[in-house]
């Protein structure tokens, strides 16, 4: 065979790669930016998928889950289950609707323990500092102590009973002669657990469990509740207001 | 033209012998998802979990070591009970041959395998055209995407894992994605998935180029030149370099990291002129 042959093969091979990566890294390119798009709307934010206990912020959670599904296995109650294609959570990975079956708040954390990859987070071994979501009373209108009346449900199921949510009393102004006991949720305690929301009694829950993300405002950085800061500094931040002359005549009003 | 493919090898050896290492393989892929199901279904906890991660006996850690790699990729901190599983299993296919995943363990195996049965059946010889090398560059993809975004992309639509936990902890419509996994190897391209695109198989490969467990034409001078072992290998360029390599003295082993250790060709061949034995076993005649 001679050379000149040999070379004619090899740069028609070599064109031949060229071209066959090319369009493999084309294919490739538009399979990944198509998946970057699915991957984008496969973040949570419907309010009927909570992540369990620990779980990462939602992106880091994405990155670390590999959705084997052992907390689902270990979680003694059947509250969680895994994302299934065109569900309103990525596939595969763990969440619950706290409407259907509560988180229980197991005190050794079964599905912390058990995950593989860190995704719930092992440093999390209070079941009590969980976040996984927070407790809203989100219709007031429907909202059967909010009428004057005592339901009290969510309150007397919240595992942290006059913590996470209180009864505040406030005047019945329709009655004129009673009160209301308007459950307030408290979001340095609520474990967002779901409790309240599984055993409100009207069809549709008047309180429910939503992601943080929707449920709190943020303050800006610079804003100070000078309530607080008196509180903090044991008086008050500023000189008293100061103290001016009366103008009251001293002879009794005659000017 | 021709007697159906493996017909002599049933004549010579009887239809034991040369349906062996098919069923050997389905039964491994039926006890496979067979030991998950026995946890939910009867209670009983040999595996927990899926092939993304598992337990055996709630204390022997397995977990997919490109999972393992993509979390990495993401950005998320090193897990030692996912590091562990990964490398238990990386270091089981080191020894057998990665791609012994693909044939013996993957549920997305049996798919396949039956769309080209069907294909076959059907007479459909007509197949697209798409590198062999596009699985290499899926591979990349999968690690790049996390690299990228933080999230594991690929694990939204891994037909791999999502038929095994579908079928584990129920699907959905997951069944469209290996339906059309199904009707693309059938319709379109002869062993498309898992011989073009697959990463993970693409992944395992790499672990092949170094494993001892391989097929051996150690017996490639009774070839007959019927091709059945081509007409069943879901790899066939493998088997050239082994089996007609008697002029260049290449060696008889199949070195190929493609080659899943299927055994298909061993259970076909009429002439028994495969075997199972190790990268070592060379029986190529030293010219002198």
């Amino acid at each position: 065979m001679s050379s000149k042959q040999d070379t004619k093969r090899n740069s028609l091979s070599r064109r031949q790669f060229m071209a066959d990566s090319a369009r493999a890294a084309c294919g490739v390119t538009l399979a990944g930016l198509g998946l970057s798009l699915y991957g984008e709307s496969a973040k949570v934010h419907a309010t009927q998928a909570l992540r369990p206990p620990g779980a990462l912020p939602e992106r880091d959670f994405l990155g670390a889950c590999v959705r084997c599904g052992l907390c689902v296995r270990d979680c003694p109650w059947d509250t969680l289950k895994l994302g299934r294609m065109l569900d309103p959570v990525a596939t595969g990975t763990p969440y619950f609707d706290a409407r259907d079956i509560p988180c229980e708040m197991c005190e050794d954390i079964p599905c912390v323990k058990v995950c593989p990859s860190g995704a719930l987070d092992p440093a999390l071994e209070e079941i009590d500092d969980s976040r996984m979501g927070l407790a809203v009373l989100i219709d007031n209108e429907t909202c059967l102590n909010m009428q004057g009346l005592r339901c009290d449900v969510c309150y007397r199921v919240c595992p942290l009973i006059n913590e996470a949510i209180t009864l505040e009393m406030q005047r019945n102004e329709r009655t004129g002669a009673h009160a209301r006991f308007v459950p307030t949720v408290h979001s340095d305690h609520c474990t967002g657990c779901g409790k309240c929301e599984h055993a409100c009694v009207l069809e549709e829950a008047a309180i429910k469990v939503v992601p943080h993300s929707l449920a709190k405002g943020e303050l800006g950085s610079h804003y100070r509740w000078g309530w607080e800061e008196k509180d903090r500094a044991g008086g008050s931040l500023i000189p008293e207001a100061l103290d001016l002359p009366d103008r009251m005549p001293l002879d009794g009003g005659k000017l | 033209m021709n007697a159906p493919i493996g017909m002599a090898a049933i004549e010579k050896k009887g239809w034991w012998a040369s349906h062996r290492f098919l069923l050997l393989r389905r039964l491994a892929q039926a006890s496979l998802i067979g030991l998950f199901l026995l946890g939910p279904l009867a209670g009983v906890w040999v595996l927990k979990g899926n092939l993304s991660a598992s337990l055996l006996l709630d204390t022997i850690p397995f977990s997919d070591p490109l999972v393992w790699l993509q979390t990495l990729f993401a950005g998320h901190t090193l897990e030692w009970s996912l590091g562990l599983g990964a490398l238990v299993v990386t270091g089981m296919y080191l020894l057998v041959g990665g791609r012994v995943f693909c044939s013996w363990a993957c549920p997305v195996n049996p798919v396949t395998d039956s769309a080209n049965w069907l294909r076959t059946k059907l007479g459909l010889n007509r197949s697209g055209k798409l590198s062999r090398s596009l699985r290499f560059w899926m591979l990349g993809m999968t690690l790049i995407l996390p690299l990228l975004t933080g999230m594991l992309l690929w694990e939204l639509i891994n037909p791999v894992s999502l038929l095994m936990r579908g079928i584990v902890y129920g699907m959905g419509v997951g069944w469209l994605l290996i339906a059309a996994i199904f009707a693309f190897d059938l319709l379109m391209i002869r062993r498309g998935w898992c011989g073009h695109l697959c990463p993970l198989g693409a992944f395992y490969t790499l672990l092949g180029r170094v494993s001892p467990l391989r097929v051996n034409a150690s017996k490639r001078n009774e070839c007959n030149n019927c091709m059945d072992c081509f007409a069943v290998c879901p790899e066939p360029q493998v088997i050239k370099p082994a089996l007609k390599g008697q002029s260049t003295g290449a060696s008889t082993v199949i070195l190929a990291p493609e080659c899943t250790n299927c055994g298909r060709c061993i259970d076909v061949c009429g002439e028994s002129v495969f075997e199972f034995s190790t990268r070592f076993a060379n029986k190529a005649e030293t010219q002198s």
